[in-house]
């Protein structure tokens, strides 16, 4: 095959692997403070894209119009709201049920993935096709030989890979971080030790769909289009990126990330059936990867008190 | 080694028993008819209003009690009683197809319920890929009645059929425990719908069509003559539907109360534990598994010949959520709960047709209510009973 086209099948790849980690990483520390999957966490890159369109829209209408602004603005509102959401969603759905069996706590969030994706489809302007995402940012291009790089997906891929890059920072090197690694570590003791429990977890769950929020504007400038059933997918796959890295590392989610986007592109370039295969493919893949490696690639050591 | 079950030991009936239940049928069907007739919002309002006031009275008071105790020294006898009660509304809306319909559906989806309540309320595997197998079920039983295949054979094939895709999932069920296994389930609800749609060969999104059911010559889609009066074709299937209801209901009860349902909930309540003492957590997994599985397939299978016409967009992951409410509405690992809850989920959005757009949105936010504030559900599971009911 021309090194060309290789080359722009593993940009684009590169490009998937971002989003999968930036949802990844979300599960992953969600995992680590309360031992619980938020089922919802793709449905709210789902919403953080919305959030992103819809705040465009508005500033469309209020005439602002200066392009670097406008991104930033969009980018940081998705980010606020989901961050809230993510808050008001340990607050009161994951952290009131933590008593109850597990089973519970993956149905509410199941179930509030469903009512996310139900809002947007009913409640959001035409909301049931798929919406054109705005192109926000320079469309400049390099072409060498059959490989196009783009300014646009450039900058999305260094902010990802910087977004990802800051959460990591946050939670390795600053006394918030690590409250949060200590309550992800025990957190009886966590709290013995005068750290405000549930403040940690608000605020984790904050950081991650704050994450999610912006994965979901990367998702919808790079695609150009957002549907409102996209969290699904990205949350089964976010999810299985973050299981096969192991959950609750971080460095395991964006591994996890980058081997899914792989998989998947070589999927679709490999595989001799259609493209409209893509996602069963993707799906037996998660199946396949969970029946080898039930606790990950890097597997965690697990014993059991009885 | 025996150690007397409850079945062994039941307390003789008291002669009280049979009147009393048979009040009971009478109100239930009574509601249920009306439930069914009415197309006033209204009156929907006003049924649903008087179910829930005489479910909270009959808790307080002894009758639910009482009730309880006759179901558990006559167990026969309220299976019959609810055919009797199902029968007789069949017969006074005997000449309106539409009621009937929904009659069928919501039994037919209290088979499926009853599979998943065998898997995740027994035995504690998360299942969120119901629609999937009710869907194998069905797509199978459309391909065989397009070859010509006897529909008995192609209905108990598609059962069968459920049961062997879910056997590809075994593998992955057993290896993974919690969340992960709740992760392969939805993996494969979503890779079953993704898959229909593309596929051309089974119809892709236009999807099949199916003939009605031909049992032996008794042919399902064509109006019943009895003695002059003649009544919609739906009472076949509604007598159907009831057999496989009722048939379920008895089954699961029996697995439940069987060493099989001592094994099923010792590896729910604790994988480790039931480990240590012995019992082969793997067997009964993949027991109920398959056993669910074939549930739900048999379920998809009649339903898809009783409806003449399947889509992919039957089968969807929101459709297995829809089978997951009803089990949570009903109280998980009850399979009575299943009842009002599947008539509450299914009656309901097709009655007020401003809310059929809504009700996925509906049933999030119910089970989400349900979770937070009564997690057990309408008819919470009764403890086990292992000495005779009391007198």
């Amino acid at each position: 095959m021309d090194p060309g086209v290789l080359a722009q099948y593993a940009f684009n790849g590169l490009m998937l692997g971002v989003i999968y980690a930036m949802v990844a990483v979300g599960f992953t520390l969600f995992f680590g403070v309360l031992d619980v999957i938020q089922f919802a966490h793709g449905d709210v890159v789902m919403a953080g894209a919305f959030v992103a369109l819809a705040t465009y829209l508005a500033l469309h209408g209020l005439g602002v119009a200066v392009p670097g602004l406008v991104v930033i603005v969009v980018a940081c509102a998705a980010a606020l709201a989901m961050a809230l959401l993510g808050a008001l969603i340990a607050r009161y759905l994951v952290l009131p049920l933590r008593a109850a069996p597990a089973f519970n706590t993956l149905l509410i969030t199941l179930m509030l993935g469903s009512i996310l994706r139900e809002l947007v489809r009913l409640f959001y302007p035409n909301g049931s096709n798929p919406q054109p995402f705005p192109r926000l940012l320079p469309t400049a291009s390099v072409n060498l030989g059959n490989f196009t790089l783009r300014l646009d997906t450039t900058i999305l891929l260094v902010v990802g890979l910087a977004t990802i890059f800051v959460v990591n920072l946050v939670v390795r090197r600053t006394r918030l971080g690590l409250a949060i690694r200590a309550v992800a570590q025990d957190s009886e003791t966590a709290r013995v030790m005068g750290i405000d429990f549930q403040r940690i977890v608000l605020v984790t769950f904050a950081i991650g769909s704050a994450l999610a929020g912006i994965a979901g504007v990367v998702y919808g400038l790079y695609y150009n289009e957002v549907n409102f059933d996209i969290g699904l997918l990205l949350g089964v796959i976010g999810f299985s990126a973050a299981v096969v890295g192991g959950l609750g590392s971080i460095y395991g989610a964006i591994i996890g990330g980058f081997l899914f986007a792989a998989l998947q592109t070589i999927g679709s370039v490999a595989l001799p059936v259609s493209s409209a295969y893509n996602n069963v493919f993707a799906f037996a893949v998660v199946i396949i990867l969970m029946t080898w490696k039930p606790t990950g690639l890097i597997a965690e050591p697990t014993s059991e008190r009885v | 080694m025996r150690v007397p079950l409850e079945a062994d030991v039941r307390a003789p009936a008291r002669a009280s028993d049979l009147p009393v239940a048979a009040l009971g049928i009478a109100a239930v069907a009574a509601w249920l008819w009306a439930f069914l007739v009415t197309d006033r919002v209204a009156i929907l309002g006003a049924l649903l209003a008087v179910a829930a006031i005489a479910f909270v009275l009959a808790q307080r008071s002894a009758v639910a009690k009482r009730y309880g105790l006759a179901l558990a020294r006559r167990p026969r006898m309220g299976v019959a009683f609810a055919a009797i009660g199902v029968l007789a509304v069949a017969a006074a809306l005997h000449d309106q197809p539409y009621p009937l319909l929904m009659l069928c559906t919501v039994m037919l989806f209290v088979v499926a319920c009853i599979g998943l309540d065998i898997q995740t309320g027994y035995c504690g595997i998360v299942n969120f890929a119901g629609a999937a197998f009710f869907g194998t079920g069905a797509y199978t039983a459309a391909v065989l009645a397009k070859q010509g295949v006897p529909h008995l054979f192609g209905i108990v094939c598609g059962a069968i059929v459920a049961a062997l895709v879910g056997s590809l999932l075994i593998l992955p069920v057993l290896r993974t425990r919690g969340y992960y296994a709740a992760l392969v389930t939805i993996a494969f609800g979503i890779l079953f719908s993704t898959f229909l749609e593309v596929n051309n060969a089974l119809g892709g999104p236009q999807g099949l069509k199916l003939p009605g059911i031909d049992l032996f010559g008794w042919r399902f889609n064509r109006d019943v003559d009895i003695g002059g009066a003649s009544a919609s074709f739906y009472v076949n299937y509604v007598v159907l539907a009831l057999a496989l209801a009722l048939g379920a209901y008895v089954f699961s009860r029996r697995v439940d109360r069987s060493w099989i349902g001592l094994t099923f909930d010792a590896v729910r309540l604790d994988e480790t534990a039931a480990a240590a003492f012995g019992i082969g957590i793997a067997r009964a997994k993949i027991i109920a598994f398959t056993l669910g599985n074939f549930l739900c397939g048999l379920a998809g299978a009649v339903y898809a010949m009783m409806q003449g016409f399947i889509a992919p967009n039957n089968f969807t992951f929101g459709e297995s959520l829809i089978l997951v409410s009803i089990l949570i509405l009903g109280g998980i690992g009850n399979p009575l709960g299943i009842v009002p809850a599947a008539l509450i989920i299914i009656v309901v959005p097709q009655k007020l047709q401003f809310i059929q757009e809504y009700r996925f949105l509906l049933y999030g936010i119910l089970v989400v209510l349900i979770l937070l504030f009564r997690p057990e559900g309408l008819l919470p599971r009764p403890v086990r009973r292992y000495f005779p009911a009391p007198r």
